[in-house]
């Protein structure tokens, strides 16, 4: 059984805050959820499966079922994958509605770590008490800019990939950016200002870390029956990847990601190739995170990222791959430190020609996003969508 | 350019059960590592369970206390300090700083050994390398 073609896309909606200052966390999944269901031309009502992570205030989905006012829910989902979740969430919606568990998915993501002024990149954090790998981390200093230089320092090592390679998916992000009126850094950067910027945790300089930022977003999925009674753009589920990856009992390998899994198996279900691909959402909380992903979801060979995302490859309009066309966690927003959500976000605005014009990829009918969450040098969640206009 | 290591004040580590063993050995200036004893394979980190098999036929036996860097980096805060994954001769990665060193001239493949440097309290120390 699949679920290539068993649930659409119908309802997508980014939150403009960068900075809630004055909002909930809870209040946001409020917006978002309203937003979504006015992109979709859906009501309150309609909503019989819901979708949100540990980021969302209270017992797994329970508080917010509750201040969202939903008392018809006959599917619940809190899967918690750090920042790929919702990536992973779509392709769970999609199982759902297929097997006729529910008909209408709402899935929210909100948070404030900026108005919280959270230090995301650069404290140690962990999740939660009784951590298992904790006592042989945490003294350490673990934090997650580290944990994303130990790959980008080892791939450097086995490849030969360099700062400047790594800079260009940057460059690419702030091309995009600049069209972004909500987008937190407009500026387009060059690889000298991204390779002369502060070094944070060697080799990534401030200029590879995305943003931290305020809001969120909400999707919809739902049957293709309703889909097509609706007047939106038919976006197709077409095929969802998951997979952990981890420190494989100590015998871990930090020159791929998750994606090696849970690429393939998006692929096949949708039965498309990475060269089929117009548009990719590609998952950036750091720049390695991008190139990384690349080699491993198939786009080009093992340890030939640095080369695919020079010369600006990743630009729309100039390069083979547009990738995060809105700017994405580097330059557009990382809402809850958690990008996942904004990922699938910009795929369906490409796949409904709604991206912005500058960026727009011309007849976009197949694209992919992708997401890894968690901390790629240790243990990671990683997701893949591929979705289809049709 | 030289970023020397500091002594950087290490936070507490919490010990449970399965993992006291190590940490015991670890007071004495010893390294151990995990052993699966169905599998006759080390693991990292220390748990209670194989994570080969999954049965609680393990041990936690010495390592040699020396090994390469595989991978490290140096977080440029107020007070840098170098986090890795040192290989050991045994054969397992693990998640570790590299002390008492000028961090700039550290490189991938280097040869290290074990150093254990107190933490807060009446806690445990922190397993960490120098160059060897």
């Amino acid at each position: 059984m699949s679920i290539n073609g068993k649930a659409y896309i119908v309802g997508a909606y980014e939150h403009p805050t960068r900075k809630a200052d004055n909002a909930s966390v809870a209040q946001l999944h409020a917006e978002v959820a309203y937003g979504a269901l006015q992109d979709a031309g859906l009501s309150h009502d309609d909503i019989d499966g819901y979708f949100c992570t540990g980021a969302a205030p209270g017992l797994g989905p329970l508080n917010m079922a509750d201040y969202l006012g939903f008392t018809k829910l006959k599917h619940l989902d809190s899967s918690d994958v750090g920042g790929s979740s919702y990536v992973m969430h779509v392709g769970h919606a999609a199982e759902a509605i297929a097997l006729g568990k529910c008909s209408i998915a709402l899935i929210t993501l909100a948070g404030r770590p900026r108005a919280e002024a959270m230090a995301t990149g650069t404290s140690p954090r962990t999740w939660g008490a009784n951590v298992p790998d904790d006592p042989f981390e945490m003294a350490y200093g673990r934090t997650v800019a580290n944990a994303y230089a130990l790959c980008a320092m080892r791939h450097m090592h086995e490849f030969g990939t360099t700062s400047e390679q790594l800079a260009w998916i940057k460059v690419a992000a702030s091309h995009h950016a600049q069209w972004n009126e909500h987008a937190m850094l407009r500026k387009v950067v060059t690889v000298e200002d991204v390779i002369n910027s502060p070094m944070v945790s060697d080799p990534l300089h401030r200029l590879d870390c995305c943003v931290i930022s305020d809001g969120g977003g909400a999707l919809i999925v739902t049957t293709p029956e309703i889909a097509k009674s609706l007047k939106r753009p038919l976006v197709k589920v077409k095929g969802a990847g998951e997979a952990t990856k981890n420190q494989n009992a100590g015998y871990t390998d930090l020159t791929f990601s998750g994606a090696r899994y849970s690429g393939p198996r998006a692929f096949e279900e949708a039965g498309v190739k990475p060269s089929d691909i117009q548009y990719a959402s590609i998952y950036d909380s750091f720049t390695i995170t991008v190139l990384m992903q690349l080699e491993d979801l198939g786009f080009c060979e093992k340890g030939q990222g640095g080369k695919f995302v020079s010369d600006g490859n990743l630009i729309s309009g100039v390069g083979k791959l547009p990738f995060n066309t809105d700017g994405g966690g580097l330059c557009n927003n990382h809402p809850a430190n958690r990008g996942g959500m904004t990922k699938v976000i910009e795929a369906v605005r490409q796949l409904r020609g709604e991206a912005h014009p500058k960026v727009q990829v011309p007849g976009c009918t197949l694209a992919l996003a992708h997401g890894t969450g968690g901390l790629l040098g240790t243990r990671h969640g990683s997701a893949t969508v591929v979705l289809e206009r049709v | 350019m030289a970023t020397m290591a500091s002594n950087r004040a290490l936070p507490a580590i919490q010990v449970d059960p399965t993992n006291k063993p190590y940490f015991d050995a670890a007071r004495e200036g010893k390294l151990l590592i995990g052993l699966c004893k169905d599998t006759n394979k080390h693991f990292w980190y220390p748990r209670g369970c194989s994570p080969f098999t999954l049965s609680n036929n393990v041990e936690m036996v010495p390592a040699k206390g020396t090994g390469t860097i595989y991978t490290y980096t140096v977080m440029r805060t107020k007070e840098p300090y170098c986090v890795a994954y040192v290989e050991l001769d045994e054969g397992v990665r693990i998640f570790t700083n590299i002390v008492d060193c000028d961090m700039d001239a550290l490189k991938i493949g280097q040869k290290v050994k074990v150093v254990f440097k107190p933490t807060t309290g009446d806690s445990p120390p922190a397993t960490m390398f120098t160059p060897a």
